[in-house]
């Protein structure tokens, strides 16, 4: 708690201006060094690589060290940056109130309501169950139940930020747009399916308590909130952006260009479902994963096929499998992962068809 | 006596929640009774959708959030 927050602080001294507004003139401050910056780093990797440490820019060890020094500062401080305001903005919706806005709705519009919300609700997978059974016994319908619990890790903060970090924004908007429209159809095709009998009985037998009590925040507890989530999220995730773009700048450097296009170029066509085969057992966060696609796609990988890897990777995993086995039976986790995974493929082979 | 529970199905962040919370409490030097509570069905009967869940006599104070020993203390008095 700052102490310049309360109420009590002294109001006699005129030459302090109010907290809200030095906060304000700090995050501005911060803002511009940030972009400032932000804007130096290829030089600085250029000086660091070929003037310090005097390596040659035709050499591979030189251009594996140039991307990873460049790589590894810009991915973080953009994570920093948009995990802050995705902070901010996730203290406006809790769990709680995305369950009133999606109890007793129609599982047309509640799916896409549902699949928009799971990106913007704070969510960890360890709540899974509580949260599974909450929806679902509060009239939440199953499919829209679905479609939030797809939505929240497949199209997530930091996914977003290494894909535009790494690929651009284009990349990074059908990856969105996309990874949505999975989420949204996913949960609809489960709805319609009526595999309510394939929840555990004892998930209904459960009784919900009222909710607690809903905190009123301040901008300042936003902003902490905010500053709680860069701790949380960055501090956690930043050894797998170092090793990823580590492994990254290895392929860069030494792999042969055209090297991947036999396996996994557009000429082969079960390179898509052989992709989200191996993915979807696979558990990295997409921290990890992003900058060594990335890097295949350098050498010849096709988009369509990378974007399914990568998406079976980030939203499908075992240990989602087990976590959920607690709630559903094994034909409802059969019927969720499979058609997620379909629709995964359907979007590699549509991305390897028009590009 | 207060009665604390850390509701949560003992991921880390339970774990680490439930440390800051003794840590709150010791530094605040009220007596105390800390039970984690990892039992779904106990955890829904409070009515809490994300865990890590802080419970004080019985009252959700928070949810949701791996808080510090500093934000738990005048949650506690």
């Amino acid at each position: 708690m700052n102490s310049a927050d309360s109420p009590l602080a002294p109001t006699s001294v005129p030459a302090r201006p109010p907290a809200a507004f030095r906060r304000l003139v700090w995050g501005a401050v911060g803002l511009g060094l940030w972009w400032f910056a932000y804007g130096q780093l290829g030089a600085l990797a250029r000086w660091l690589t070929y003037g310090v440490a005097g390596l040659s820019s035709a050499s591979r060890l030189g251009s594996a060290v140039e991307f990873f020094i460049y790589e590894v500062p810009k991915v973080l401080m953009l994570l920093t940056l948009v995990v802050f305001g995705v902070g901010i903005i996730r203290s406006f919706f809790t769990p709680e109130r995305t369950r009133r806005i999606l109890s007793g709705r129609r599982e047309s519009a509640g799916s896409v309501l549902a699949a928009l919300l799971g990106v913007v609700t704070p969510f960890c997978s360890c709540s899974a169950v509580p949260l599974f059974i909450g929806f679902v016994t509060t009239g939440v319908p199953l499919g829209v139940t679905f479609s939030f619990l797809i939505s929240a890790p497949m199209v997530n903060e930091v996914a977003l930020v290494l894909l535009f970090g790494l690929f651009g924004w284009k990349v990074a908007a059908i990856y969105l747009g996309t990874g949505l429209a999975i989420v949204i159809v996913a949960g609809w095709v489960l709805g319609r399916l009526r595999l309510e009998s394939q929840i555990e009985e004892w998930v209904y037998a459960t009784k919900t308590g009222a909710a607690g009590v809903e905190e009123a925040l301040t901008w300042a507890d936003r902003i902490d909130r905010g500053a709680e989530a860069v701790r949380d999220i960055v501090g956690r995730v930043w050894p797998f952006v170092l090793l990823g773009i580590a492994v990254g700048a290895g392929i860069h450097g030494y792999v042969p260009e055209n090297f991947m296009a036999s396996i996994m170029g557009r000429g082969a066509w079960w390179s898509v479902p052989l992709a989200v085969l191996i993915g979807v057992p696979m558990y990295s966060n997409a921290a990890g994963i992003i900058p060594i696609v990335q890097a295949l796609l350098g050498k010849g990988a096709a988009l369509g096929t990378v974007l399914a890897f990568m998406m079976s990777v980030i939203a499908l995993s075992l240990p989602e499998a087990i976590i959920l086995r607690r709630v559903l039976k094994p034909r409802l986790i059969w019927a969720f992962f499979g058609i997620v995974a379909l629709g995964i493929m359907f979007v590699g082979f549509l991305f390897n068809a028009l590009l | 006596m207060k009665k604390l529970q850390i509701l949560g199905s003992g991921c880390p962040k339970c774990q680490a929640l439930a440390q800051n919370t003794e840590a709150a409490a010791k530094a605040l030097g009220i007596p105390y009774k800390l039970e984690k509570v990892t039992e779904v069905s106990a955890i829904m009967g409070f009515g809490v959708l994300s865990t890590p869940a802080l419970v004080v006599d019985g009252m959700v104070k928070s949810q949701g959030r791996l808080l510090t020993p500093d934000q738990i203390r005048p949650l506690l008095g």
